[in-house]
């Protein structure tokens, strides 16, 4: 399955490996900071409506 | 009845309503997930394992499905927030300078993506990881610019004045942005090549590379709509908390 990379094989991974992880970074980053951020307005919003 | 012009502009500039431009990213969100998934998995995959070796680069043409895609991101990311910034500073809408603060740690991916994979690639073509080449050196400097950019957001605690000048920032650093793309068309002694890919072009890359390519810039386009999308998300509710937080401190005060 794997193509025949030849002698350029660690430099076309190396390359794949890093751009993925790069991706995945600011997707993972974006989606806890998104998480953390929803879930503290909710909990202010709801301390706020308690309070009047 | 049809829509007037006039309506249609309203209808645009409705999207400044942070509750309105919620409701309607949070709707597109999931497939907009979806898609841009299937088209980064369905091209890097085409592109890496069903492409044929180039003649000349052998099997480093495969790096191709990363490099030009996250380059002209990077690019078009600053040009994005460039249109934002402008109409933050004509029109004073805050979701438009929050998009624009969304988007730069997006563009600081691509471009890092586009700088390793740049090197990389120019190691075993050019012998060299780095040169000073036009091409190479503006792309450095957008880089920095956007190191700038999200630096002075974090620096300045009024958000509107923050909102000011990192807009100013952002005129500047466009300079940067359009010479990446444009440096190697008239600055003739550096390494890079022309662009791979281009609207007023007759011929481009031959298309056993071109049309994956396609694929994967169509995945790293829909990749950057939905995280400015849900990361403008996110600026707007971090807003509302420090709104809501001013306002318990001010109530606070008046029950003293």
């Amino acid at each position: 399955m794997m193509p025949d990379l030849g002698k350029y094989a660690d430099t076309v991974i190396s390359a794949y490996i890093v751009s993925l992880l790069l991706l995945a970074a600011i997707v993972a980053l974006s989606v806890w900071r998104g998480r953390r951020v929803r879930a503290e307005m909710e909990r202010i919003e709801a301390r706020v409506s308690k309070h009047g | 009845m049809p829509m007037s012009r006039t309506d249609k502009a309203n209808t645009f500039w409705s999207y400044a309503n942070p509750k309105k431009f919620l409701a309607t990213t949070e709707r597109m969100l999931p497939v907009l997930w979806v898609l841009a998934f299937a088209c980064l998995a369905i091209g890097l995959v085409w592109g890496f394992f069903f492409t044929p070796d180039d003649y000349r680069q052998g099997s480093t043409v495969k790096i191709i499905y990363l490099h030009v895609p996250s380059a002209l991101m990077a690019i078009n990311t600053w040009l994005m927030m460039l249109v934002t910034s402008l109409i933050w500073l004509i029109r004073r809408h805050h979701v438009s300078a929050l998009a624009a603060r969304a988007a730069a740690p997006v563009g600081i991916a691509f471009t890092l993506i586009a700088l390793v994979t740049g090197a990389i690639w120019g190691q075993p073509m050019w012998g060299t990881w780095w040169a000073w080449d036009p091409r190479l050196t503006s792309f450095l400097i957008l880089f920095l610019f956007y190191l700038g950019y999200v630096a002075l957001w974090e620096a300045i605690d009024d958000p509107d004045t923050a909102a000011d000048l990192t807009s100013v920032l952002c005129l500047v650093g466009s300079v940067f942005a359009l010479l990446s793309r444009y440096a190697v068309n008239f600055w003739n002694q550096g390494l890079h090549q022309g662009a791979s890919l281009s609207l007023d072009k007759e011929t481009n890359v031959a298309d056993v590379f071109y049309q994956p390519l396609l694929v994967a810039i169509a995945g790293f386009v829909l990749l950057f709509v939905a995280l400015v999308f849900y990361r403008t998300g996110t600026e707007i509710r971090a807003r509302r908390i420090k709104a809501l937080l001013a306002r318990e401190r001010a109530q606070e005060g008046m029950g003293r």
